[in-house]
């Protein structure tokens, strides 16, 4: 092991996380959390057009393969004349597709709120919105932030693939480094210890918004 | 009885579901400050009228009315559901607007979790009637102090026994202010213990004259808090009348059945 190496691309590879991986997860997750939420909200709306449209979307998104959906973003927009940028292009990507999954989880979520507080939210007079707003979309969040958290981890990695549309994050650095140094074991194992420390930091921060969620909730 | 003194007026109000017709056409008139106690057998559709009269369900025919507020402008509001092609969004402000005048107290609370006690309370007149939050807490508080609980006013729900989350579920709809008051069952979740405090607090509003329609299988209770008694059997009302007559000299025979039977299982 070529432990100079090691720490020498340390330094550019964490410059990479912090400068390309964490704000592309960052941004894309709170975009995509925003699209799935419109989404979910449509789902379970009684209207079938708006209901219609957001299946079509979760199909759509979980049905195709994400390098997929990069792509033809990246390379195939140009083709109709929409030439965008590698980090427009990933942002948008990764949203889209987070606001597909998690769109399911928050629909989920919503249904999983026991009809009666729909009831006590029209008896006191608020209109559907106002209950969706402040009575059910409440518990739904307690409910989805474990598999949203799980979303969120599985962008991190996820992200390693806007490598191929030449942003800079933290895997693309490995490959320039590995490609220049030819250590590809070092280098690969490395990227991949940094990815696993981040998913670590990230499960504990996961315990701990579940516990402080959970103080309405009896044991 | 002119139709200003009455709180609530019903005429003919008939529901199905699909092929289940649970209404067939009852008719309910209560004056103000009077209770009306609905028995009958499970099935009978008594929750049914309930969520009809608090806009949770949309009947298919009938109407009803319920009267202004004291001292307000706006006279009484009648819902006609006879009228099939109303637009849904005509229809939901229907609803919206007999909902405005009464409030419902559940069988199993449905008290917000994510909330307090107060913020429980407070919720609707803050949020949806739109007064002042320091007027709305103080009367909030006026209000659990009379049922015991104000010391548990920052309590989440779970931190409640199931009578104390019922009272609380009682001081929600009276912080609306509502013309009428609808109980389903409202003790029937309760462990025997936890009953009595709770009809206490019922019983109370009672005397202190707000109008209230009580779906409840505690006999002794109805008998001592209702001015009548409404029994009905699958969709229709079968007798009513004073509650001691229809709860001791009943005339019909399934209202004698039904009456000895409850008697029995105490
Ligand atoms: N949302 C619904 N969809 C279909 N059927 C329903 C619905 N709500 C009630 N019903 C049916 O309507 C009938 C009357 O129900 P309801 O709850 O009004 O009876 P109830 O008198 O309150 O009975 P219980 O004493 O058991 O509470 C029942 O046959 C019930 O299955
Ligand atoms: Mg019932």
């Amino acid at each position: 092991m070529d432990f100079d190496l090691f720490w020498s691309s340390l330094g550019p590879m964490l410059l990479g996380a912090l400068k390309g991986t964490i704000p592309l997860t960052l941004a894309s997750f709170v975009l995509g959390l925003l699209i799935a939420l419109v989404i979910a909200v449509m789902r379970i709306s009684s209207n079938k057009v708006a209901s219609g449209v957001g299946r079509i979307y979760v199909s759509i998104i979980r049905g195709t393969p994400l390098l997929v959906q990069l792509f033809v973003i990246f390379y195939g927009l140009p083709a109709v004349g929409v030439k965008l940028d590698p980090w427009p292009s990933a942002i948008i990507a990764f949203s889209l597709n987070v606001g597909g999954y998690a769109a399911e989880i928050i629909r989920a979520a919503i249904l999983s709120v026991p009809r009666g507080q729909w009831e006590a939210g029209h008896m006191i007079g608020m209109s559907r919105n106002q209950t969706l707003l402040r009575i059910i979309l409440p518990q739904a969040a307690r409910v989805s932030v474990p598999p949203l958290s799980n979303t969120f981890i599985s962008l991190v990695k996820d992200t390693s693939l806007a490598s191929l549309i030449l942003v800079t994050e933290l895997f693309r650095v490995a490959q320039q480094v590995a490609a220049f140094s030819q250590e590809f074991m070092l280098l690969y194992l490395e990227a991949a210890l940094i990815y696993w420390v981040i998913c670590l930091i990230l499960s504990t921060a996961q315990t701990r918004v579940e516990k402080r969620l959970d103080r309405y909730v009896a044991h | 009885m002119s139709p200003t003194d009455a709180v609530l007026q019903v005429r003919g109000l008939g529901k199905s579901f699909g092929s289940n017709t649970v209404l067939r056409g009852i008719d309910l008139d209560i004056p103000r400050g009077k209770v009306v106690a609905l028995i009958g057998p499970s099935g009978s559709g008594k929750t049914t009228i309930l969520r009809s009269l608090n806009g949770l369900e949309t009947p298919d025919g009938g109407s009803v009315t319920v009267g202004a507020r004291d001292n307000s402008a706006e006279g009484p509001l009648t819902v006609d559901f006879g009228d099939a092609a109303l637009p849904k969004k005509a229809r939901a402000a229907q609803l919206s607007a007999l909902r405005d005048r009464s409030a419902m107290v559940f069988q199993h609370y449905n008290l917000f979790p994510h909330m307090t006690v107060l913020q429980n309370v407070i919720e609707g007149p803050v949020q949806v009637q739109k007064r002042p939050r320091a007027e709305v807490v103080a009367e909030a508080e006026k209000l659990l102090d009379r049922v015991g609980l104000l010391e548990k006013k920052d309590a989440y729900p779970f931190e409640l026994s199931g009578g104390q989350q019922q009272r609380v579920g009682i001081v929600r709809a009276l912080a609306l202010k509502p013309q009428l008051l609808l109980f389903d069952e409202p003790t029937s979740a309760l462990d025997p213990e936890l009953v009595d405090d709770v009809l206490a607090v019922i019983k109370e509003l009672a005397d202190e004259g707000w109008t209230m329609v009580i779906v409840t299988h505690e006999l002794a209770f109805a008998r001592q808090t209702a001015d009548e008694v409404v029994f009905m059997a699958d969709g229709l009302v079968v007798e009513r009348g004073p509650a001691s007559q229809v709860l001791r000299h009943p005339k019909e025979e399934r209202t004698q059945a039904f009456v000895r039977r409850l008697l029995h299982e105490i």
